[in-house]
């Protein structure tokens, strides 16, 4: 219970104190230090009404204390902004929201990408670094330097702790756009579920931005697709969308996801997000519409020129009933290291009776694939052959 | 803050570019030297002038040429003053060398 308020807060006390310290570290420590503190009094006080506002009074009084007592950085006192104040002054209404700046901080283009992504989870998503570095199948000692690394480059190249300007907000929307959809496509590892966090990651940032639909669009691709989670799998295997058991698949998700999908839309949302995300929704229905289908991604790939798209668009066309175009379409794609390129070229000429190039396919397949149920389910289909 | 501007092109890539590209580059840096926020800048002679120097022993070392032998060489510099990085990183994309074919790094200069 207390763990899970923490869990709510942390992004928020944190936020708070980086923007008034404009110290990564410092806010850090001060945080930590007064959700120690909150460990040792609520079970007996209680959680208060406000449990956030008092989380943040409580470290900032710690930090001034501290930097008091540190006489090196006296004179820093002198130059903090804000008056001190005790803890039944606050509220709610005093303590800005800033977890905004600091989703664009953790999500700045400078830092390398591992270090966007550790940092995200760490200070936005409350994380502990043990269990980022178990997510990411690192050592924690790894994941301790990746997060050392990028806070000090915040630190010592002035990476703004603020929301960017009109002119760069769309390109750095994307940046953070990117590194939560990254952290959802890591799934399901070890014991923390990435993608109920990036869910989560999306969900405050579309609460943040109300009227940024491709922060909806990515929202709701993240939930439809998160739906699906347990019909992906029966045991070690694959099982494919057609094949999948829908009693599964969680409905009240997939209806949330599409609310939060109209949403994107009525803010005009047609962004390469929104488009996935009613690609999601069209393949969670009844009866899936391939031939809206396969227009949705000629869509997507107008959007992202990506070939992974097309090939994609090719799958959409043969469920529509035509193999041979999805062939041809495909044979035009330049995409020999991928996985994906042979499995799928595999199944079009399977399913056009051409079945020793189908095979020859499948075994190009298998020798790209890494992970035991991609190997299994591409074995599967050549015995079927 | 201050950063460092180090502008990295491949050798004698001035020379590759048309006369009236050289006038325009040239011009841009330096509407860019008028800048307020440009403390200094200095474009740097080739690097088949350099001369790289080490103390051993007390005693002063020459060799011929750059430090390093790249392909991509230090043709230039600028300090800066910028609130933040992404100002740095704006004033950075705004050097010649950045659209044309070079890389502009950009350093933080260290606070004292």
């Amino acid at each position: 219970m207390l763990e899970e308020v923490f869990r709510g807060e942390w992004g928020r006390v944190l936020a708070s104190l980086v923007g008034f310290l404009g110290d990564f570290d410092q806010a850090e420590e001060a945080a930590q230090e007064a959700f120690a503190i909150a460990a040792r009094r609520w079970p007996e006080s209680g959680v208060p009404d406000n449990p956030g506002a008092w989380l943040v009074t409580t470290a900032r009084n710690r930090a001034i204390d501290r930097l008091r007592r540190e006489r090196t950085l006296a004179e820093k006192i002198h130059l903090l902004p804000v008056p001190e104040v005790t803890m039944d002054e606050f509220d709610d209404t005093v303590i800005k929201d800033e977890r905004l700046e600091l989703i664009f901080t953790c999500c700045h283009p400078a830092l390398a990408l591992e270090g966007q992504v550790a940092l995200t989870l760490r200070a936005v998503g409350g994380l502990e670094t043990a269990e980022i570095a178990r997510a990411f199948l690192v050592s924690e000692e790894t994941m301790k330097r990746r997060l050392t690394r990028a806070k000090a480059k915040i630190k010592l190249a002035g990476i703004p702790f603020a929301v960017p300007g009109a002119h760069l907000l769309p390109d750095r929307l994307d940046a953070v756009l990117a590194v939560i959809y990254l952290i959802y496509n890591e799934g399901y590892r070890g014991r923390i579920d990435l993608g109920a966090e990036a869910i989560r990651l999306g969900r405050l940032l579309a609460g943040l931005m109300p009227a940024e639909p491709e922060a909806y669009g990515l929202l709701a691709l993240m939930m439809i697709h998160h739906a699906r989670r347990r019909a992906r799998f029966s045991g070690e295997d694959l099982v494919l969308l057609e094949d999948q058991d829908r009693s599964l698949w969680d409905k009240g998700q997939i209806a949330e996801g599409r609310a939060v999908l109209d949403r994107a839309l009525e803010l005009g949302g047609r962004g390469a997000y929104v488009v996935q995300a009613a690609i999601a929704s069209l393949q969670a229905g009844e009866r899936i519409d391939w031939p809206r289908v396969a227009a949705m991604y000629r869509r997507l790939v107008e959007l992202t020129g990506s070939p992974v798209v097309e090939l994609n668009r090719a799958v959409a066309l043969a469920q529509a009933g035509d193999p041979a175009t999805a062939l041809r379409a495909v044979d035009r794609l330049d995409l020999d290291g991928y996985l994906y390129f042979h499995s799928t070229r595999g199944e079009l000429l399977r399913r056009l009776g051409r079945d020793a190039e189908a095979r020859a396919a499948y075994h190009r397949a298998l020798e790209l694939a890494t992970s035991t149920p991609e190997r299994r389910f591409l074995a599967r289909r050549l015995e079927q052959l | 803050m201050q950063y460092a501007l180090l502008i990295y092109t491949r050798r004698g890539y001035g020379e590759e570019l048309s006369e009236a590209d050289r006038a325009a580059a040239y011009a841009e840096y330096l509407a860019f030297g008028e800048d307020e926020r440009c403390v200094v800048g200095a474009q740097l002679e080739p690097t088949e002038t350099a001369t790289s120097v080490r103390v051993v022993g007390g005693r002063t070392l020459m060799t011929d040429g750059p430090f390093a032998d790249t392909k991509e060489v230090l043709g230039g510099l600028c300090l800066i003053e910028a609130a933040d990085l992404d100002e740095a990183v704006e004033l950075a994309a705004r050097l010649p060398a950045a659209r044309l074919g070079g890389t502009v790094e950009v350093r933080p200069v260290v606070r004292r």
